[in-house]
């Protein structure tokens, strides 16, 4: 894995409504290599364009120009319905607001991102109720999503990007809805992936988040533009 | 392949859910479906049990009448071609029949009399059939008084009644003997209704019947195959007709099933957004959404069906006989065999199901090909 | 009696009515399916990122959800054609079953011939889409587009020919039926199935059958033999209806004389008719995909999709006939009728 990058970026730019009055430029001459096992932060105020980079390197939506290259493997070009594929076995999602889905209960959201893959039932419930132990909400399992706090939710969103096993965690915006405990028991999730191997990209402008001792590497983003890091 | 199977079972587990989570939103829809389904249904139904109803009866009935014509009406026939029809090649029997009608105008209801050819009735006595027997509340050592045509009153008493195992057939029919029949009507000697002739080869039929025509010029030959294709084609049309006029609903449907499709609530679109972000295929949601309209489909297919079942075979199609029966008012009781074809099935399907699917496969296709970033946005 | 003579009665039959519905619905979908197969041979380009390609990309997968559609439409509609066929059969002189049906209007024939080259196009048809949707660059986006194009004269070609027919029905016409079309005296095409004699048209179903089998399973070592695959799956339907008409009929009715191949669908004969179609139309529609497909298992995003998907085809399609060949070993030992 060391050397060549997991994922790079090269000369991406995003439009939107291209061609059209309301037209904007959201990305542009983005450069950005990611390696494996890291943990990086975009950060930068809103607008900045972190989220939408989130968006290509997730495999969510495609650049209007320049290179995504997943292990060697240009995927800039590639039709949804194989980015989809890409994106079911190595991306996990945590959204700004959870986005769980109402009236469905926590076991079954969780296992909804494997339904397409056809796992084997008992196989598949096994891993959800694992993931949920080890996030320390196994008793919630049956409840509607509804009915979860704030951290709850946060938890179930997280077994959810998991479930299918993916090399890498996105989340965006964690903890913007978090109280310091909730935020210092989510960095305390992002290490326990870190240590299992997984490579995460957060978005962020949270000092909290930034400053973490787990992070390894912080990219500044301003008007869609990389401009600084550490 | 089997990935393939567990594939579409998790996304039918998703559609029941998400069926059971917006029950209210899907039961206008299943009501109309289902109303749709019932009514055309029941037309099918009925039409069906009454054709074969109607085939029921003609089996009994002979292969070749014979009729005489007067001035184009039906008119009596002599009895002395009998020995002429017996002459021809081809011809096994020939017999003539005695009946006609009798309007009961105690009951306003009409009944047929006639002689039985395979049995011997006593004179003075009858046999009835089942509808009359309830009408007139008759059973067997009754008597029964009708008012001839020649205003005569004659007594009749009741000898038995008839079985009831197709009402069509037998209902109104009136058994007598020939002396009886002769003289309530007035009924010339020498003369009767019609002549029944049977034939040795089926195949032969046309030839036959061409012979007859030639040997009694002023007669009326009928086969009994003219007849079955002059209902068939009398229920089609108006089973036709009926759906013609329902085609007005099944296009109200349609767009009911469009704007259905179409207008996602904002709820629903941003599940579809969470779907496509944690890693559906557009496919996998326009599976999702096409199990949806089948289950909907095959739970308003079975309930409309049981429903226009009962309806036809139990409640005797009260809604729609008058325009699929369109003839007499004597039977209350009138209950059809209850018969259900792949035909008919497969009929009402692409009259319902398919309008349905083709109407909302745009609609579906659309609400599928949502950005899956647009959550993130 | 009838509300209505003369031609064009018969258009008011429920049925007919539902056929004539779906087949001017099949035109549409896949007349919309055909103008967007256009715009994509036009205008696609996997290079581009813009918003038109992804535009082009996502109707793809309309046309597909039209195909399924149309395809399912057609199977259905299939049946209730020759269903229809036969339970209006009482309304012609001289029809007893659907070939009388058929026959009473020179378009009748032509438009169940129709029919069944729309399903067997169709299958072929999403075999295609089946396998493109596994190349991450969709190699076949042209080649597939370019033969939807082709499909929709066929399937206008095909409705057309329907209401031809229905509404050139009339109940006054003399028809015949099964047992005269299907004698060896009379000309056609019918009559000459009908004539073959029964043994060496038995002998050749087997062969047929078995060589499809045989190649099926030959397939699993030398998929090469995919090319000749295809021809051999639509000489064995041809073949296997011929022995249809004129030997496994006269085994089902036990009568020599009577050759039908549409009464042993009628519940009197046990529906034998449908475990004989069944896994002929199944054998013969993956076999004629087996070898349009198998050509393109060079290009390099497909190598890897492509050679299991045309096994499986193989598979299924050879297993069909073995079904086949059970069902028609079945019909001919359970029968009275003996030839030899």
């Amino acid at each position: 894995m060391t050397g060549s990058p997991f994922l790079a970026l090269q000369g991406i730019a995003k439009i939107y409504n291209e061609g059209r009055h309301n037209e904007v430029r959201a990305l542009a001459d983005i450069d950005l290599d990611l390696e494996a096992g890291k943990v990086t932060v975009l950060m930068g105020p809103s607008g900045s364009g972190k989220t939408t980079l989130l968006t290509l390197v997730g495999c969510l939506a495609r650049p209007s120009a320049g290179r995504v290259t997943l292990e060697g493997r240009d995927i800039s070009g590639m039709p949804e319905r194989f980015l989809t594929a890409i994106r079911q076995r190595t991306f996990g999602f945590v959204f700004q607001r959870f986005n769980l889905i109402p009236g469905l209960t926590v076991a079954d959201n969780v296992m909804l991102p494997a339904y397409p893959l056809g796992r084997p039932h008992p196989e598949l419930k096994a891993r959800c109720r694992e993931l949920l132990e080890m996030l320390r909400i196994g008793d919630r399992a049956d409840a509607p999503v509804q009915w979860l706090s704030g951290g709850e939710a946060q938890r179930a969103a997280i077994a959810r990007a998991l479930v299918n096993d993916p090399a890498v965690v996105i989340a965006d915006e964690p903890t913007a809805n978090l109280d310091t405990a909730l935020t210092a028991e989510f960095i305390g999730v992002v290490e326990m992936l870190k240590a299992q191997g997984k490579t995460l990209i957060l978005t962020s402008h949270d000092p909290r988040i930034c400053d973490a001792a787990v992070v390894d590497r912080v990219v500044e983003m301003r008007d869609g533009r990389i401009v600084g890091g550490r | 392949m089997n990935r393939t199977i567990e594939r579409q079972r998790y996304l039918i587990d998703f559609t029941i859910a998400s069926l059971a989570r917006r029950r209210g939103r899907n039961l206008g829809l299943f009501a109309v479906y289902t109303l749709l389904v019932f009514v055309l249904a029941s037309a099918s139904l009925l039409g069906y049990g009454l054709r074969k109803e109607a085939r029921t009866v003609l089996a009994a009935s002979p292969e070749i009448l014979v009729q005489h014509l007067l001035a184009g009406r039906h008119d009596l026939i002599p009895e002395s071609h009998l020995a002429a029809l017996r002459d021809i090649r081809g011809i096994a029997a020939a017999e003539g029949r005695l009946w006609g009608y009798y309007y009961d105008a105690g009951m306003r209801a009409n009944y047929t009399l006639m002689v039985p050819s395979d049995r011997t009735i006593e004179p003075g006595t009858a046999i009835i059939g089942s509808a009359i027997a309830r009408l007139r509340n008759l059973g067997e050592g009754d008597a029964v008084h009708f008012l001839s045509p020649k205003a005569k009153m004659f007594r009749f008493g009741i000898a038995g009644t008839l079985p009831s195992e197709s009402e069509l057939v037998a209902a109104d029919v009136v058994l007598v003997s020939e002396a009886d029949f002769r003289a309530f009507f007035g009924f010339p000697a020498g003369m009767v209704t019609d002549i029944a002739v049977s034939v040795r080869n089926p195949k032969e039929v046309a030839t036959v019947s061409a012979k007859i025509s030639r040997l009694i010029v002023d007669a009326r030959v009928v086969t009994r195959d003219d007849i079955l294709r002059s209902y068939e084609s009398l229920f089609d049309w108006r089973q036709g007709m009926i759906t013609v006029l329902l085609a007005g609903a099944v296009l109200a449907f349609v767009i009911l099933a469009w704007d259905k499709a179409a207008g996602l609530s904002a709820e629903e679109r941003r599940e579809i957004g969470i779907l496509k972000a944690i890693g559906w295929e557009t496919s996998d949601v326009i599976a999702v959404k096409f199990w949806e309209g089948g289950l909907v489909s095959l739970g308003a297919f079975l309930v409309a069906y049981t429903l226009a079942y009962l309806h036809v075979f139990h409640f005797g199609g009260a809604l729609f006989a008058p325009a699929l029966k369109g003839w007499a008012t004597l039977y209350p009781d009138f209950r059809m065999v209850p018969e259900i074809s792949g035909q008919q099935i497969a009929t009402i399907f692409f009259l319902t199901v398919v309008p349905y699917t083709l109407a909302t496969i745009v609609p579906v296709w659309r609400a599928a090909i949502i950005d899956p970033d647009t959550v993130m946005r | 009696m009838g509300g209505s003579s003369g031609a064009g009665e018969m258009l008011f039959h429920p049925t007919v009515m539902a056929l004539l519905l779906w087949s001017f619905a099949a035109v549409g979908a896949t007349a919309a399916a055909a103008a967007f197969a256009w715009t994509i041979i036009r205008e696609w380009n996997p290079a581009s990122g813009s918003a038109r390609q992804l535009e082009l990309e996502r109707r793809t997968y309309l046309i597909a959800t039209l195909m399924v559609a149309v395809l399912v439409g057609e199977a259905v509609s299939l049946l209730l054609f020759v269903f229809n066929a036969d339970s209006m059969a009482v309304m012609f002189v001289g029809a007893m079953c659907a070939v009388g049906t058929l026959n009473a209007s020179p378009y009748g024939f032509p438009a169940l011939v129709a029919k069944i080259v729309v399903f067997f196009l169709a299958v072929v048809w999403l075999a295609f889409n089946r396998a493109d949707n596994h190349g991450w660059d969709y190699p076949l986006i042209r080649p597939k587009y370019r033969l939807l194009l082709a499909i929709f004269p066929v399937v206008a070609g095909s409705a057309a020919l329907q209401l031809a027919y229905f509404a050139d029905l009339r109940a006054d016409v003399l028809v015949s039926c099964c047992s005269k079309l299907f004698v060896p005296e009379q000309k056609g095409v019918a009559a000459h199935a009908s004539g073959l004699p029964a043994m060496p048209s038995l002998a050749a179903f087997y062969v047929a059958t078995a060589a499809c089998v045989a190649m099926g399973w030959g397939m699993r070592r030398r998929p090469g033999l995919a090319v000749a695959y295809s021809p051999l799956a639509a000489a064995a339907f041809v073949v296997a209806m011929a022995a249809v008409v004129s030997v496994l009929s006269t085994y089902v009715y036990e009568q020599p004389h009577h050759h039908c191949p549409f009464c042993i669908l009628k519940p009197e004969y046990g529906y034998v008719g449908y475990a004989l179609y069944v896994p002929l139309f199944l054998g013969t529609g993956l076999g004629l995909a087996v070898w349009p497909i198998n050509r393109y298992r060079a290009i390099p995003s497909l190598a890897e999709a492509v050679p299991p998907m045309v096994a499986r085809m193989a598979a299924v399609s050879a297993g069909s006939f073995l079904v086949l060949i059970a069902v028609g070993t079945a019909i001919v030992a359970v029968s009275n009728l003996r030839y030899l």
